[in-house]
């Protein structure tokens, strides 16, 4: 049977658009909130990314950092993030969830354990930052035999050969990232260049689901919507700040944000 | 777990970066696996490079300063009334402390990649200071990351770092120190690797960083070396070699070339920061018994809680103010070649009075931690016995913390 992941790309290539993807960070701004948000963005989005956060998180940016030291602050541990992605799953059954996080984390809870948590759960892949191929070969096969996709990144400084052997170990889907930048940085390569280099990637294994991200707004989404997925994160993490500041619903604004890029890419 | 005799130790790794099988690594995101790799392969051929390599003596001899001066301290000797108390002081490098090494040869191999821009970590400002002062002599853009409590209670050495034309960057996340630092530049190199160079500030970091550091300092005990046998004839029976602990750079330096020797003839010692001694917070991994965990793209013994989130710290001395410590030492404490203890902001405190009231020196708040372990254990030890102390920083940067603490000085 296909997984989850592969299902969604596959019912949103049915409709002609890319898969949307978003990322929020597990406990922010509170438990209850997080799930509350997840919930409501999972109407629109089509694969959701849940981070596991960390307080020194060595590649994201401004705007995730702040989401993670926010949560953490607030009272957020690991085995919350696992109930979290549990009472998501038992309402959404067929919403495929993605957890993100460090290496150090799980790490802490011990490989095998975080794993087999994350295979109770019914969590479906695992993004994890500063785990590289190839020392993560190890890691990919447990995740494999638990049933779980584990999410090989690629990025504009990954070699041809290095491509090619990443592809080749993959599961149903790989991360490009668009540029050289952490998360939440702006666009700063044109979205064409972004997608000639992804069609490099993409005739490589066309079975492959190829999601980009880094620096996807409103505002640029529309422009690589030849890409299988796509993914929001700082958008959406700053919508939260946003709606903290302004007291204002959290719930419901980033709902209409999720709800609008999903009609930008239809 | 083992130490192999004859390899360098920052060579005794395996092929995947890491020290005994668990210490080190590259825990680096995707985007830099191809700088890290450019990087090796550059390093691994500048270090067999004859011209390189004259390149760089050249500079340790001429721009550096080579070699500082090894001297014995008579008054602190006859205080103390046991064993002979010298110093190697590193100070007296250009600049004022042992950073120097690292930050030449981090800016030598910047030019030779064609890199333009290049951009580092500082705790106490050494590092800062001494990779604008490179970058100004190699003709590079240099940019700086601080934390905010740094920038304020170094400030002479920011006052330096502009001087030499850098730029330094606050960063005022998390605790606002060192840790913080290190994640912004990484953060800002992940961004920018394509035209710019990072240099790490100390034996941390992904693989390559611990090795080009390490390679820099060895030229410390490459020094003591002949000094200690034009001194003594021969190296002498005890020798006690102690040193402060941040992230290993200077300790590392100080021990390359005697880590081969028994342990019962040469002694490592290094003194970690214990912190205040009321507050629960310290920066000693080692000698605190912390677990193994992942930081700056390595595994090492680590202040982290049980879940894996980075501890704050809290040292009087900025530079040694760092949860993480280099793998190598990691692997020297499994091994139980060097010993590890620390001493309180107290402890260096007192240590500095006194080593100051008694010589002709002005040792920074990093190294009167050594100071503090040498004058604990002097009084016990034989009058043949040699306690080395690497006096690696100079005091001018901790002006303002000593008149807080001391009164006026
Ligand atoms: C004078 C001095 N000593 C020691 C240290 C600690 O670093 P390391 O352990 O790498 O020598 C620093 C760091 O800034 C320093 O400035």
């Amino acid at each position: 049977m296909a997984s989850l992941i592969n299902q969604a790309f596959q019912n949103a290539k049915k409709e002609s658009r890319p898969a949307l993807l978003t990322y929020t960070v597990a406990g922010d701004s509170t438990k209850k909130k997080s799930l509350e948000i997840l919930k409501s963005i999972s109407d629109y989005a089509d694969i959701c990314e849940l981070g596991f956060p960390h307080n020194t998180p060595i590649a994201d940016g401004g705007q995730i950092q702040t989401s993670a030291y926010r949560a953490i602050k607030n009272g957020i541990k690991i085995n919350d993030v696992f109930s979290l992605a549990n009472d998501f799953k038992k309402s959404k059954k067929t919403k495929p969830i993605i957890l993100m996080g460090y290496y150090n984390m799980i790490f802490q809870y011990n490989e095998n354990k975080f794993l087999d948590k994350c295979k109770n759960v019914k969590v479906d892949g695992l993004i994890v930052v500063d785990l590289p191929y190839p020392e993560n070969k190890k890691f990919a096969t447990k995740c494999k035999k638990r049933g779980i996709n584990f999410i090989q990144l690629v990025s504009p400084t990954t070699s041809k050969i290095r491509l090619k052997k990443i592809i080749k170990d993959s599961h149903d889907m790989l991360y490009y990232i668009s540029m050289l930048s952490t998360t939440g940085g702006k666009l700063k390569v044109s979205p064409k260049k972004i997608l000639e280099r992804y069609s490099k990637i993409k005739k490589q294994n066309k079975s492959k689901n190829i999601v980009i991200g880094f620096g996807i707004t409103e505002k640029t989404i529309k422009s690589l919507k030849k890409a299988d997925g796509l993914v929001v994160g700082s958008a959406i993490c700053k919508e939260i700040s946003n709606s903290i500041k302004k007291r204002q619903n959290a719930v419901t604004n980033v709902t209409n944000i999720v709800k609008r890029l999903k009609n930008k890419i239809k | 777990m083992k130490l192999k005799r004859g390899i360098p130790l920052i060579d005794q790794h395996d092929q995947e970066g890491f020290w005994g099988s668990k210490f080190g690594g590259s825990f680096i995101p995707e985007t830099l696996k191809k700088p890290v790799e450019d990087l090796t392969n550059e390093f691994k051929k500048l270090r067999k490079d004859k011209r390189f390599l004259k390149k760089r003596n050249f500079y340790f001899k001429n721009y550096i300063g080579t070699p500082t001066s090894f001297v014995k301290l008579n008054n602190l000797t006859n205080h103390l009334g046991g064993a002979q108390i010298w110093a190697k002081v590193v100070s007296e490098a250009n600049g004022g402390a042992h950073k120097i090494y690292n930050a030449t040869v981090h800016a030598l191999i910047c030019k030779s990649m064609g890199k333009k821009y290049i951009v580092g970590d500082t705790g106490a400002g050494y590092a800062g200071k001494m990779l604008s002062m490179a970058a100004k002599k190699f003709g590079l853009k240099c940019k700086i990351f601080m934390g905010a409590k740094d920038i304020k209670r170094q400030k002479p050495n920011c006052d330096a770092m502009k001087k030499n034309g850098a730029e330094i960057v606050p960063v005022y996340s998390g605790s606002q120190t060192l840790v913080d630092a290190v994640s912004e530049c990484m953060r800002y190199w992940v961004s920018n690797c394509d035209n710019t160079h990072m240099c790490v500030g100390s034996t941390v970091g992904p693989n390559i960083f611990v090795k080009i550091c390490g390679w820099s300092t060895a030229q410390i005990s490459r020094e003591l070396k002949v000094q200690l046998k034009s001194q003594f004839k021969k190296i002498p029976k005890k020798i006690k070699l102690i040193n402060c602990v941040g992230g290993g750079s200077s300790a590392y330096g100080f021990w390359s070339e005697f880590i081969d020797y028994d342990k019962k003839q040469i002694e490592l010692i290094g003194v970690e920061a214990g912190g205040p001694k009321k507050s629960k917070l310290h920066a000693a991994p080692l000698s605190k018994n912390t677990k193994i965990g992942i930081l700056h793209g390595a595994a090492s013994y680590l202040c982290q809680n049980n879940e894996g989130q980075i501890n704050d710290t809290e040292s009087i001395s900025a530079g040694l103010d760092y949860p993480g410590v280099s793998p190598i030492h990691c692997f020297l404490k499994d091994t139980k070649r060097a010993r590890y203890t620390y001493a309180t902001d107290e402890d260096a405190l007192n240590a500095y009075v006194m080593v100051t009231k008694y010589e002709n020196l002005n040792p920074s708040l990093e190294p009167s931690h050594a100071f503090a372990e040498a004058i604990k254990i002097a009084p016990k030890l034989s009058k043949d016995t040699i306690i080395i102390v690497n006096s690696c920083g100079d005091a001018k940067k901790d002006r303002d913390i000593l008149k807080e603490r001391l009164g006026k000085k």
